[in-house]
């Protein structure tokens, strides 16, 4: 674990400074939440920081599945119990800002 | 150490109107975002909402509707609200039903029919209600696949036990 030695978490468990973020580190964090990351984990954790970059905040569940031309299903199956904060968290953003 | 029991939200939609469906579904929706189990449980005019003839026809009327107001449509009228006997005319409703559904488009809000379905493939449980599904005389046919079954009231009881209830 001497990788998040490198990055500061708020209380919440999101990364405070998204710069701080490496491969690396997103391994730690994926298996922190129970998660190997594969390709397809990939994918959605690179279109969040693109996507993040642009506007600032981590894209809604919504924006990932439409974005990438994934099923929610299949997006529920890759990031299991809260894909919401945890495709976030892993991504080294912050919370998703809005609803749908 | 006894495994923690996960957290658990459950919504009765009782509404049809077209204002009424989404915020189960929002609010459902991002519960499941964040790993929360979500069951809804469709009564009355609630179950307008996932029955194949009316999920895409929902409304939404101005008549005796006082939060309606004409600055809505980007008329310059401040608090002025739409008249009642102007909310009566043929077509008002059919009007403020496509205002609103332009506006939910635009914030990139999902039609009903495609909400529920994001929602049952992100493991929310549906049910509809076997009182008032005997009373509107609704076949399992006439439902969307994203209900579950029907059930009775003691039914939801028991599958709700622990849950936190939110009534809309």
């Amino acid at each position: 674990m001497t990788a998040l030695n490198t990055i500061t978490l708020n209380e919440e468990g999101f990364m405070t400074n998204p710069a701080e973020w490496t491969e690396d580190i997103a391994t730690v964090l994926a298996e922190k939440e129970g998660i190997t990351l594969t390709d397809a984990h990939w994918a959605i954790i690179n279109f969040s920081r693109e996507k993040a970059a642009d506007s600032g905040a981590a894209p809604t569940l919504r924006q990932i599945t439409q974005g990438i031309g994934i099923t929610t299903k299949e997006l529920f199956a890759l990031y299991p119990k809260g894909p919401a904060k945890k495709v976030a968290k892993i991504s080294g953003l912050g919370k998703p800002e809005g609803c749908v | 150490m006894a495994e923690e029991k996960n957290r658990h939200i459950a919504f009765i939609c009782s509404k049809g109107d077209l204002d009424m469906a989404y915020p189960a579904l929002i609010m459902g929706w991002a519960a499941l975002g964040d790993g929360i189990d979500v069951t809804l449980f469709f009564t009355f005019w609630g179950l307008d909402l996932v029955t194949e003839k009316r999920v895409d026809r929902l409304e939404i009327a101005p008549v005796a509707n006082t939060s309606f107001k004409m600055s809505m449509m980007g008329l310059p009228t401040g608090n002025w609200g739409i008249p009642n006997i102007m909310g009566i005319i043929p077509g008002m409703s059919a009007f403020a039903t496509w205002f609103m559904k332009m506006k939910m488009k635009a914030l990139g809000v999902p039609p009903v029919r495609e909400y529920l379905e994001m929602l049952s493939d992100a493991g929310a449980n549906m049910y509809g209600c076997k009182m008032t599904v005997d009373m509107f005389d609704i076949k399992d046919e006439d439902f969307l696949p994203c209900i579950d079954k029907v059930v009775t009231a003691s039914d939801f009881m028991d599958m709700t036990e622990g849950a936190q209830i939110v009534f809309i």
